[in-house]
């Protein structure tokens, strides 16, 4: 079953167009990677399906709904789940009440904060510390645990492994497809880390100035 | 002996008053980065309110806590509808508009009630500490002063509208989209800041009276307590009123009134060189 369809999508900042056309699907439980440069119009693209950026031409039906005229708030109340580049933590909230949010916000119970903290470990022993304090490793578990508090039944993550150390993008991986498997999520993933790209997608899509090239055969890990 | 104790209840009664006229601007301006150059007349129209519904027989604790709040709460909630929702993210627009705002209450408020002082008695007497008096109604409007910023301090750090305004306000493109919705948050925070203002104008108008274009005192004032607190709406506020509230009070009883308000202009422009985030950018940085 398709989850998200993007059809013939087109979105910039201005007069300046960015996307062009873009089209693509994602079934459920699959995870699809997006690669390119720098620029080439990735971030983009997730800003656009997030609500963030409203697109000037074409649809996206997430869940069978339309979504494109959406604002961000009714997206991710539809369990649209986003995770962005710099991750966004709130920086004067602690982790639990990072984690606390994310459920208020989507009307989750608040027992899947506990539960988030027994999938990750690592936030433990730092419930209480501000999220401005902690280091991107830790930013980075805490900003994919705050989106899974809000039940998503797609994630949208940018640029997961920037400026982490090697250690904790195993550990993303290894939790990324434990939780597909289990909650059978969907991920749109987009990575400039071929490795961590070709570990965890099942399919990959390259991405050159705002168009997707559906033909061309992704580079594969050394 | 009873001059110290007088002169430390003139500075908690002046610190009390600072903290109360920044309060409003204080919601709105820290949460919501606009400035409000309607501030003042939202405590003006405030005090005229408790005034003429006290005149027309309402009881006077009524006109203060309930009714007053309550007509400049619904006012915020018209202006934030018709011309701050437009305007988000535009600081210059938003205090242009709120300008035009302000003079168009002073306007409205002079052809109803003249360009006169108007006023009500302080209730509840005087206290005498040996040769010298303070009114009680003063020490009343320090105690409703710390009520109100305790109970802010409640509302912000243990509910779910305090959570989700915080969040809001530190980062409100990732607040929706974790799915709240921005304009609600900071049309209740307009209309919360509001009110609270006209609060804090019908609080004090029993001390100071109330003309039409007495928002432009009230203004400065605020504006310089706000910022010279930082970006913590509660103990920047708070700590920036004692400071300059003492200052101000200082000054006053050692030499006169005048020279107080000049002094506590002169300290806002120290601190603020010494501390450009004011007192919460370096100190007490956690704080609400």
């Amino acid at each position: 079953m398709t989850i998200l369809s993007v059809n013939e999508l087109a979105a910039g900042y201005g007069q300046i167009r960015v996307l062009h056309n873009v089209s693509f699907g994602i079934k459920e439980a699959e995870i699809l990677g997006i690669l390119g440069h720098n620029g080439m119009g990735k971030s983009t693209l997730l800003k656009t399906i997030s609500g963030a950026i409203r697109p000037t031409a074409g649809s996206i039906s997430f869940n069978g709904i339309d979504i494109a005229k959406a604002p961000a708030h009714v997206r991710a109340r539809h369990r649209l789940g986003y995770v962005p580049q710099g991750r966004q933590i709130f920086p004067g909230l602690t982790v639990r009440e990072n984690m606390t949010f994310a459920a208020r916000a989507s009307g989750t119970p608040l027992g899947i904060v506990d539960e988030m903290i027994e999938r990750f470990p690592r936030l433990q022993s730092i419930l209480g510390r501000a999220g401005g304090v902690l280091s991107g490793g830790e930013q980075q578990i805490l900003a994919l645990a705050r989106c899974l508090c809000a039940r998503p039944v797609l994630i949208l993550l940018d640029e997961p492994t920037e400026g982490i150390q090697p250690s904790i993008r195993d550990e993303i991986v290894e939790t990324l497809i434990r939780l597909r498997n289990e909650l059978q999520l969907s991920i749109l993933l987009v990575e400039q880390n071929l490795k961590f790209m070709t570990d965890l997608a099942d399919r990959i899509l390259h991405m050159e100035k705002g168009r997707l090239d559906h033909a061309a055969t992704p580079p594969t890990a050394a | 002996m009873d001059y110290a104790l007088i002169v430390l209840l003139q500075v908690i009664a002046t610190v009390a008053n600072l903290a109360m006229i920044s309060a409003g601007l204080a919601v709105i301006f820290g949460m919501m980065r606009i400035i409000n150059m309607a501030h003042g007349e939202f405590l003006m129209v405030g005090g005229y309110t408790a005034l003429v519904s006290h005149q027309a027989g309402l009881n006077l604790w009524v006109a203060i806590f309930l009714v007053a709040p309550i007509v400049v709460g619904l006012i915020g909630a018209v202006v934030e509808r018709l011309v701050i929702r437009r305007l988000y993210g535009r600081m210059i627009d938003t205090m242009l508009a709120t300008w035009g705002v302000s003079l168009a209450l002073v306007g409205l408020i002079t052809i109803a009630f003249g360009n006169t002082v108007a006023g009500i008695s302080p209730p509840l007497g005087s206290v005498e500490i040996g040769a010298y008096a303070i009114g009680c109604y003063e020490l009343f409007v320090g105690g409703v002063t710390a009520i109100l910023f305790l109970a802010g301090w409640l509302v912000l750090a243990r509910t779910q509208l305090g959570l989700i305004a915080r969040a809001a306000m530190q980062n409100r493109e990732m607040a929706a989209a974790l799915g709240v919705d921005p304009a609600k948050v900071y049309a209740t925070t307009f209309v919360l800041g509001a009110a609270i203002s006209g609060l804090a104008g019908a609080l004090i108008a029993p001390i100071t009276g109330v003309v039409p274009s007495i928002g432009a005192t009230y203004i400065a004032k605020a504006f310089i307590t706000v910022i010279s607190g930082g970006t913590s709406i509660l103990a920047g506020t708070l700590s920036a009123a004692g400071l300059l509230g003492a200052v101000n009070s200082m000054f006053s009883f050692l030499m006169t009134p005048v020279l107080g308000e000049v002094a506590l202009l002169a300290c806002a422009v120290v601190l603020l060189r010494l501390l450009p985030q004011g007192i919460t950018g370096r100190y007490f940085r956690r704080a609400l």
